[in-house]
């Protein structure tokens, strides 16, 4: 998908529909898909920095008990070990920085590999109700 | 559902309505400009009314601590009023909760005012 603010609006429309299909309940639903749209901001805006040029891939996937949404950008790629702690004092009042946070709080687990040829972030969330398995992508 | 903000004043404090969403892009452009419009006018009891802001996201955190932090550089006082459930666990999960001044009820936000 083009790296736009439609993108990231289409992202979390489309984490919400899959989230409500997958059996979570409302509170669930908003974190992941709020999970979502932080991870496609940060796609979009840090890792393809509005290139017309460079795409980003979406993957919902529904396997067993979990939901796996795996999104990939074509930037420089996202160093983990360099995002600073928002919640550190020195932090607390940057107006940014708060995006992977606010997805490893809202997730049950947050996998990110960042390469030369961009970044794969992997958000899983556990789904306790009933949920019938299914991959949707959208590149 | 974009954000809208409409501002009236009571007893010398600019009570800004707003709804919708505050997320990257229009939403928080709105709400910077409106706080930078109410500065330059001179407006520095500025309160934010949040009560029909059904979602935020970080961006829009970030534009809430910039506004908080613009008014407060200049002298002015920045609070919040009747944050959402999901607006409240957000500030709560950032930090964020104890750094701004919230209220719950009008009348006694607009006499917190200094």
């Amino acid at each position: 998908m083009d790296s736009t603010l439609e993108t990231v609006d289409t992202a979390e429309q489309t984490a919400t529909r899959i989230a409500l299909e997958s059996g979570f309940d409302e509170d669930q639903v908003t974190q992941i898909a709020m999970a979502v749209r932080e991870a496609a901001v940060n796609a979009v805006l840090h890792g393809n920095a509005y290139d017309p040029d460079k795409k980003v891939r979406f993957d919902f996937e529904r396997t067993g008990g979990e939901l796996v949404i795996t999104i990939r950008d074509q930037g420089k790629g996202l160093d983990p070990a360099k995002i600073p702690d928002p919640l550190s004092p020195e932090n607390l009042l940057k107006t940014s920085g708060r995006g992977i946070f606010l997805i490893r709080s809202f997730m049950d687990k947050v996998e990110i590999h960042p390469s030369q040829t961009g970044t794969e972030i992997k958000l899983i969330k556990h789904v306790h109700g009933e949920a019938a398995g299914g991959k949707e992508a959208s590149q | 559902m974009t954000m809208k903000a409409s501002t009236r004043q009571i007893d010398g404090v600019a009570i800004v309505d707003c709804s919708g969403r505050i997320t990257l892009g229009e939403g928080s452009v709105v709400l910077r400009d409106t706080v930078r419009d109410l500065l330059s006018k001179g407006q520095k009891k500025i309160l934010l009314n949040l009560a029909d802001v059904n979602y935020i996201d970080s961006s829009g955190i970030g534009e809430l601590v910039s506004a908080f932090t613009t008014v407060r550089n200049q002298g002015g006082e920045l609070k919040l009023l009747n944050l959402t459930k999901k607006v409240h666990d957000l500030l709560q999960i950032t930090k964020l909760y104890t750094v701004f001044d919230v209220k719950d009820e009008e009348s006694a936000a607009v006499k917190a005012f200094g």
